[in-house]
């Protein structure tokens, strides 16, 4: 079932508010307030709230460090997102996993991956334990081009169709696996075709397209959960930031990227609901409002004690 | 109390527990339809089917993380690994990701899975077939590291190691498997962090634990014919350290010597003696010391093989020379 046409409204708001989160962050890094990493989803947003949005709350989402706009699209709050950025006691990790390792079981977030293709069998076997459980909850993996590389992303192909688990595996491709164009590192260019060799199901989406993602999604949860088991969905994009802060982007040229702002997803969607008929004036306030949570997040973190140092020697071991 | 060997031990715990909790299952290379390499899950598929007991391609990386997963989804997976040399397949699954997501979740997720994997040598498998990794394992933070060496101990510790919260490396040895001991009969759990002295003694402490444990009390007996009394104890567990028997014993004895299989360099006995040295200086009337896998990768022949991994005649002439 595609997405409702009067759900684009709020699609649009939740992909504006994982953008002005990034947005805010960056802020923050330039400002020297967050350490360590912090690899922006910009131009990733419909990946995110198409792939998120088609799943039920007690489905599990495994992402990578490139997750913000995943958690907070399947349920994080902003405010503990903003929090674990800021290394507070309040943040979603109480400051223990920041930027890479954003978590929410509550809402069927997994904790997100700092090792490219890691967290693909812990989806697969979330899928496993649902499967075992008789339960008909699913599992999802988002990983990029760089991930189909990995052992163990082979490894986890294998079994996931061995074993026919209600999978579905989301491969963003935005062309650069970290700082090189994925072609050049890549035997096979239509990252789907690596599915065939598994006899997994195989779809390409326009990742930029919120509408064709969440279709694409929901026809693979809905397989899934009836027992037709993975599906794996290459979802072309773009990231329109570097990989981190600092990225010098030498791999790219700046035209390159002014193409890529034209199809950007925030962009498009806008023209698209301007389209249906939505005014200008109504997105502007959709925009307003997505302004608003990020401020709201910000302050609550800001205002947000630090951790303890004892802190530090809790949640190790059960 | 029954005599059984060690990978009947195993099997039995594994049965018991399978039986009693409905979210415990086993996964692993050639371990359903052919019941194992060393048989320890010998007829487990007959008896719990090939839902519970699965058996999968060799895809360390794929299992063990699967593994993770379905703990972090309630489950309580066993899985094995063949060889503990594979482990290093599995690296990040073991040390970056299953012994970490519940720290960087903040302790939202939990991941109790057991990873069960056979290590060491004196058999001639060679350099990738024989190492022992348990000094590595214990330095990660996150990770409950089990190393039994009598049946009694490898069925408790298993029970108790399926119980666990925490992913726990439970160690083997493909030499104990057909060791032969008595079991208790009905319910045997044995605490995970507590070591046991398997023989008193007053005169020196010799801290082993998996097949050197076998060597330590073959040594103490042939010292006990030369009038040293040696206290041996079993670590069972090599993290968490039961630091507290270690000590008892050397304030006993005033001598210790650590034995371990796995390579001395860095090692647990290296670890165990610079705790012994901080928590009771005034504890040893001569210095301490380590016997352990010289600094070679483990060969094929058995000359060289005997010359790499320490040998009950180390033992004793190690402890004679400490008096």
């Amino acid at each position: 079932m595609p997405l409702a046409p009067e759900r684009l409204p709020e699609a649009y708001r939740q992909m504006l508010i994982i953008r002005k989160f990034e947005e805010t962050i960056r802020d923050l890094y330039q400002q020297g307030r967050i350490r360590g990493s912090f690899h922006p989803c910009v131009g990733q947003e419909a990946t995110a709230v198409g792939g998120c949005w088609p799943l039920r709350r007690d489905d599990a989402m495994s992402c990578t460090y490139r997750g913000h706009g995943h958690a907070l699209a399947k349920g994080l709050s902003p405010r503990a997102a903003m929090a674990e950025m800021l290394g507070k006691a309040t943040g979603c990790c109480k400051g223990k996993g920041g930027s890479m390792h954003f978590t929410d079981i509550q809402n069927g977030v997994l904790v997100a991956n700092a090792i490219v293709a890691a967290g693909l069998p812990h989806a697969a076997g979330f899928a496993l334990a649902a499967q075992m459980q008789g339960s008909d909850r699913i599992a999802l993996a988002f990983f990029g081009d760089g991930a189909v590389n990995q052992g163990v992303f082979h490894e986890t192909m294998n079994l996931a169709v061995v074993w026919n688990l209600p999978l579905v595996l989301v491969c963003e491709n935005n062309l650069y696996s970290e700082m090189t164009p994925y072609k050049e590192t890549t035997s096979v260019h239509a990252l789907r075709e690596r599915a065939a060799s598994y006899g997994m199901r195989a779809v390409g989406v326009d990742g930029n397209d919120v509408e064709q993602m969440y279709a694409a999604v929901e026809e693979a949860a809905a397989r899934a959960r009836q027992g037709e088991g993975p599906t794996f969905i290459e979802a072309m994009t773009y990231r329109l930031w570097g990989h981190m802060m600092g990225d010098p982007e030498v791999y790219r040229t700046r035209e390159e990227v002014a193409q890529a702002r034209e199809n950007e997803p925030i962009v498009r969607l806008r023209r698209r609901l301007l389209a249906l008929g939505h005014t200008a004036a109504e997105l502007d306030r959709l925009e307003a409002e997505a302004a608003a949570v990020i401020d709201d997040a910000l302050q609550f973190a800001e205002s947000s004690p630090v951790p303890r140092p004892e802190e530090a020697f809790t949640d190790i071991l059960i | 109390m029954a005599v059984m060997t060690y990978s009947q031990a195993l099997n039995e715990a594994l049965r018991e527990e399978m039986r009693a909790d409905p979210r415990v299952f086993v996964m692993g290379e050639d371990i359903g339809l052919y019941g194992g390499v060393f048989r320890v899950t010998q007829g487990l598929l007959a008896e719990f089917g090939p839902e519970r007991v699965r058996d999968t391609p060799i895809s360390e990386a794929a299992f063990i993380g699967m593994g993770v997963g379905a703990a972090m989804a309630g489950m309580r997976p066993v899985v094995e690994l063949m060889f503990m040399d594979f482990a290093l397949v599995a690296a990040d699954q073991i040390v970056n990701q299953a012994a970490k997501l519940r720290y960087m979740s903040g302790g939202q997720v939990s991941v109790p899975i057991v990873i069960r994997a056979q290590q060491g040598g004196g058999r001639g498998n060679g350099a990738q077939h024989s190492q022992s990794f348990e000094s590595w394992l214990a330095q990660v933070p996150g990770l409950k590291v089990v190393a039994p060496a009598t049946p009694k101990d490898a069925k408790g510790l298993l029970k108790s190691a399926i119980r666990d919260g925490n992913p726990v490396i439970f160690i083997e040895h493909k030499l104990l498997y057909n060791t032969k001991g008595e079991v208790p009969e009905g319910e045997l759990t044995i605490p995970i962090g507590k070591a046991e002295i398997k023989r008193p003694g007053r005169d020196i402490t010799i801290v082993s634990f998996s097949r050197t444990l076998l060597f330590a009390l073959e040594a103490a007996e042939r010292l006990a014919q030369d009038g040293i009394e040696a206290e041996v104890v079993d670590l069972r567990t090599i993290e968490p350290l039961d630091m507290q028997t270690i000590l008892e014993s050397v304030r006993g004895t005033a001598r210790l010597l650590i034995v371990q299989e796995s390579h001395s360099n860095c090692g647990i006995g290296a670890e165990i003696i610079a705790r012994v040295y901080e928590q009771a200086p005034e504890a040893l009337v001569a210095p301490a010391r380590r016997l352990g896998a010289r600094h070679a990768p483990i060969p094929v022949a058995e000359a060289l093989e005997n010359a790499v991994l320490p040998q009950t005649t180390d033992i004793v002439r190690a402890v004679e020379e400490m008096f």
